[in-house]
């Protein structure tokens, strides 16, 4: 309510108009305190950057970070206790946020997979002085690279290590938790720009192979402003249609109305094309794996994880909440997308020679299956992806873990022929990144199997068997090329000068043991994770 | 109750040992030896649960069931019905045979048999699971976990071509697995739909198994019976077996050829029939025509192969087709005969894999043309490579003779054109073996990997010298050899001639799936046993 004083004095100056009443919005600051934290902890980053001395940057950033994901998570599961106890869905911001089961979930999902990436970021001993850079001109190894990570000159050990991607990262995390809690297109779409800006620049900070990684980084943000520009377009088309930006809205508008059929669906078209492309979903999976091979390799770790939840978060909320009521129309077209992304991943995964580029591929496959679940549009469909990128998201962030570990003197060795008899030289390593392969390829006892089973049980409960058969035969395509890393690592003889397997540092060591326990877990007794994930659905 | 906890010890026994076994690296002596135990002590325990089973007790005994993934419907469900107990039985006398034999292995270079034996008591454990799980999820989850230890095995401690065998075995059984997947998914759906709440119970299943309609079975069928063929293998899906049969190290060959695709049938007899009666029986002309073709085709292959290995195999594919005509005739006594034929030919076949394994290692060649007259230098060695040849070839007295006579006599009422066009394949065999026997056993002492390099031209040719070369160059069976084989030619005789004792056990099982099919013995048979 506005001050009586003021109200009074307008209606002197210009009387018999109505003044509209401005009501400051309620904010229920008990569900949303995860997110308020984040984003509230990645402003302060930003003044610890500024003010903090270079030499405590790095243990303030860290236990910053460390501190701001505790404590995100504490607020979580304060609410979870109470939402599980039955206060239901809170919408919440004048009705922009809404906080439901599924939000919950992949909040949880979000901050433990952010955890995980973080301890990868924040590892200084794999690459002395960390694997990012703030200047391209200065050549890794150089007296000058060894000053601006803070080792003294003519030393070989470097302790301080560039810590922007702090501050950045939580943004960006910030801004994924926002983006599958949209209510409505328009803070969806400025919470996906709050996620992809501060990757495209997490990109083009990698440390060695700049070139690589700043074509990455350009690559990486045009192709984002054009799926940006394209969501946009699909906001203002869906509009144009239902006359508001809330999902509910439109989904209202769309059940029974006589109003033009071609806004609706070239809204959603445009609209899901800027999902699928932060998803990397073939066919807009372009950029994947040159970001994913370009990019240093705990942003890609991190980028892989937790992009893949929020866009598949706000891909679930957008068809559940706002197109229910339309599917047929749109689902035959979401099957071809999905067996499409498939195809490509198993395919062109087969003729990859570079570890990333590798699981950039794997991972177009998965969010092939994942979407393969996300249409089925029923409550285990939604549990059952759910479930998946949390699994998925494990996995892939301890498999670029590894990645981290194995170098040569140039950085990491990720062209595949390097990996030939790694068993030999480094037997715990190559177990471990063999578990996590057979993880990928779905085999069971890993959350990898589990995960396949929940969601092709569900398209298939849902009718959807013809895609649930193509997805089998799709997994067993792309089992062939994790197996050919198994083969290289166990059967094949060891390059003479082969890579290194680094010992990791505690934080990367905890990355990897954190992501491989949960695959484990999650394949052996995933009932606590399954039931998590069945609590509740969409509200709005 | 008691019994289950019998069952999980048998699928944790191994286990342990595995984990106990892997550090062994610097000491492969002691590694053996405690492997040796733990395989020891799971034959214990495979004839505690022998003795625990009543034969005219329930369908499925000794049961233990855990609340596992509630929102999968699936439980940690064991027990054992008797067909399940005998193929247990077989994989416990093997493992403790297979190890024997593999004593003295020369692995490649750098492999530790710490890490060799520590796989075998895995793939164990695994293979127990497969035949103890009562729910259908656990149980394919066994039969795909079980392809990692035998691929390592394979991969790592094969032959030259071990990586193509390792890397085709593994895609085709995992190609097979998922289009499994498919079909074990769909019965989740399937039971939902008919009881509400999804179950991979398989006793729950067996009952709304009747109510399916039947193109939906028929699906769900063929999900199934393309990852059993290829595991059994039946003929068009058969071609991974030679190789990864060649390049096997011996003793995972025995269990490979010996267990693990007995994983086929065993899944065919308690998954295919009794889940999907209908489909079944629709579909038996199939299967019969696959099998019909796999007993002749693997014969006439076997007669042609070069390499003692894959000779193997083929004979292997061959009896498979024996075995699949057997469950698919669908009488009581062919079903009977079938599994007893699963019994007798993992320890024939196996025995002929050892005493061929025991051949190569002697002659450094797998290629049969290598060889020629070993009898005259080691006559033991023949004399057992006999044995094993004429238990695959049913003699009567041996082993497969009784199973392979119950096959075809009870499916002839049912399936007389079948069973005449399968029995040609008695002769088929018996020309393989007796072939194969002649060219490695018989005639005079020739062939490059017998003769060997000592005894090129130009060195002296005092005949008796010669042949004291020779037998230090090629001896007879050493104690540890002839201890491994004992128990085999043991049971092939004794199950060649007193085979009650399994029969009872196996028979009350195979009277109940075919009930579960839904038919009778056909009335035409004078019924004996």
């Amino acid at each position: 309510m506005l001050g009586g004083g003021f109200q009074a004095g307008l209606v002197a100056q210009v009387p018999q108009v109505q003044v509209p009443q401005v009501q400051a919005p309620t904010v229920d600051y008990g569900a949303i305190a995860p997110v308020l934290i984040v984003l509230g902890a990645a402003c302060l980053s930003v003044l610890v950057e500024a003010f903090v001395s270079r030499s405590a940057r790095w243990s303030a950033q860290v236990a910053l970070t460390l501190l701001t994901l505790g404590a995100a998570g504490a607020a979580l599961g304060v609410h979870l206790y109470s939402f599980s106890a039955g206060v239901r869905n809170v919408v919440t911001l004048a009705g922009t946020i809404v906080v439901d089961g599924p939000a919950l979930f992949l909040w949880g999902t979000l901050l433990a997979l952010g955890l995980a990436a973080v301890l990868l970021i924040a590892d200084r001993t794999v690459e002395p002085g960390g694997a990012f850079s703030p200047d391209a001109a200065i050549r890794p190894g150089t007296a000058a690279d060894r000053a601006q990570t803070g080792g003294a000159v003519g030393t070989m050990t470097a302790t301080v290590m560039q810590t922007e991607v702090f501050p950045l990262f939580l943004f960006s995390l910030g801004g994924m938790m926002v983006f599958l809690a949209a209510n409505d297109l328009l803070t969806m779409f400025v919470a996906l720009e709050v996620l992809s800006l501060p990757l495209y620049l997490m990109c083009g900070l990698a440390r060695r192979r700049r070139l690589l990684a700043q074509e990455a980084a350009v690559k990486y943000f045009l192709l984002g402003a054009f799926s940006s520009a394209f969501f946009l377009y699909g906001v203002a088309l869906l509009y144009g249609y239902a006359g508001s930006v809330t999902l509910s809205r439109i989904a209202e508008a769309s059940a029974g109305s006589n109003r033009p059929d071609t806004l609706l669906f070239g809204g959603l078209a445009l609209l899901v094309i800027g999902l699928l492309f932060k998803g990397s979903i073939g066919p807009f999976h372009t950029w994947t794996p040159d970001v994913y091979q370009g990019a240093a390799t705990p942003v890609t770790a991190f980028m892989a994880a937790c992009t893949k939840v929020a866009a598949f978060g706000a891909i679930l909320r957008v068809l559940t909440v706002a197109f229910e009521g339309t599917r047929w129309e749109w689902r035959g077209l979401l099957w071809g997308v999905a067996i499409v992304s498939m195809v490509i991943g198993a395919v062109l995964g087969l003729t990859q020679t570079d570890v990333k580029r590798m699981i950039a591929y794997s991972s177009v496959a998965h969010a092939g299956f994942l979407l393969v679940g996300a249409i089925a549009l029923t409550a285990q469909g939604l549990s059952g992806t759910m479930f998946y990128l949390l699994a998925y998201g494990f996995t892939t962030l301890a498999a670029f873990g590894v990645v981290t570990l194995v170098r040569d003197a140039d950085g990491e060795a990720t062209h595949l022929s390097q990996w030939a008899g790694l068993a030999k030289r480094s037997p715990l390593t190559a177990a471990v990144f063999a578990f996590l392969l057979f993880a990928l390829a779905g085999i069971p006892l890993t959350s990898g199997f589990t995960a396949k089973f929940a969601v092709f049980s569900a398209a298939l409960a849902d009718g959807m068997a013809p895609l649930v058969m193509i997805a089998l035969v799709a997994s067993a395509v792309a089992a062939f090329f994790y197996l050919r890393v198994v083969v290289l690592m166990y059967f094949s003889e060891p390059a003479i000068d082969g890579p290194t397997v680094s010992v990791p540092g505690a934080f990367t060591t905890a990355a990897i043991t954190l992501g491989v326990v949960i695959t484990l877990l999650l394949g052996v007794v995933p009932t606590f994770a399954l039931n998590w994930a069945a609590l509740g659905t969409f509200g709005s | 109750m008691s019994g289950g906890g019998l069952l999980l010890a048998m699928l944790l026994l191994p286990l342990v040992g595995s984990a106990v076994v892997a550090p062994m690296r610097s000491t492969p002596t002691a590694a053996k030896v405690t492997a040796m135990v733990f395989a020891l002590g799971e034959l214990v325990l495979a004839a505690l649960a022998w003795s625990a089973y009543q034969p005219s007790g329930a369908r499925l005994q000794l049961l233990l069931s855990i609340p596992w993934i509630p929102s999968f419907g699936t439980r940690f469900a064991l027990g054992i019905d008797g067909i399940a107990l005998v193929m247990i039985a077989l994989v416990s006398v093997l493992v403790p045979i297979v190890m024997g034999s593999s004593w003295a292995e020369k692995l490649p270079e750098d492999r530790t048999p710490a890490g060799f034996y520590a796989l075998l008591l895995t793939l164990q454990s695994l293979l127990i699971g497969v035949f103890v799980s009562t729910d259908v999820f656990l149980f394919y989850l066994f039969f795909e976990v079980m392809l990692v230890p035998m691929y390592f095995l394979i991969g790592r401690f094969g032959g030259p071509r071990r990586q193509y065998a390792a890397v085709k075995f593994f895609l085709y059984s995992l190609l097979g697995g998922l289009v499994m997947l498919g079909s074990v998914i769909g019965l989740f759906v399937v039971s939902g739909n008919r009881l509400g709440h999804g179950t991979f119970d398989w006793a729950s299943l067996v009952r709304i198994a009747g109510s399916v309609p039947q193109s939906t079975q028929i699906w769900l069928f063929l999900g199934f019976f393309v990852a059993l063929a290829i595991k059994a293998p039946l003929v068009p899906f058969h071609t991974w077996l030679p190789d990864a049969g060649a390049e096997a190290p011996i003793g995972v060959g025995v269990l490979l050829v010996g267990v693990m695709d007995k994983v086929g049938i065993y899944g065919f007899l308690r998954y295919c029939l009794p889940l999907f009666p209908a489909a079944s029986r629709a579909l038996a002309p199939l299967v019969l025509v696959l099998a019909v073709v796999g007993v002749l085709y693997g014969a006439l292959l076997a007669v042609g192969q070069s390499d003692m290995k894959r000779f193997v195999s083929y004979t292997s594919v061959a009896h498979f087709g024996f075995i699949a005509l057997g469950v698919f005739a669908f009488s009581t006594q062919a079903q009977a005969g079938a599994v007893l034929y699963m019994v007798n030919h993992g320890i024939s076949t196996g025995m002929l894999f050892i005493v061929v394994g025991m051949l190569i290692a002697r002659g450094g060649s797998r290629l049969i043309s290598d060889y020629g007259g070993v009898a005259a230098l080691a006559p033991l060695l023949a004399g057992t490579m006999l044995v094993a040849g004429l238990s695959s070839l049913a003699l009567p007295g041996t082993n497969s003779f009784v199973s392979e006579f119950m096959v075809l006599i009870g499916s002839f009422p049912r399936q007389p054109v079948y069973t005449i066009l399968a029995t040609t394949g008695m002769i088929l065999a018996a020309l393989y073996v007796l072939w194969f026997y002649q060219r490695l056993m018989q005639g005079p002492v020739r062939g490059a990997a017998v003769v060997g390099a000592l005894d090129g031209p130009g060195t002296a040719t005092a005949p008796e010298a010669a042949a004291q070369r020779q037998r230090a160059r090629f001896p007879d069976l050493s104690i540890r050899e002839v201890a491994v084989l004992t128990p085999l030619v043991a049971l092939i005789l004794l199950l060649g001639l007193y085979p009650q004792p399994v029969l009872n056990v196996i028979n009350p099982s195979v009277g109940a799936t075919l009930t579960e099919v839904g038919l009778s013995d056909p009335v035409v048979g004078q019924g004996g046993r």
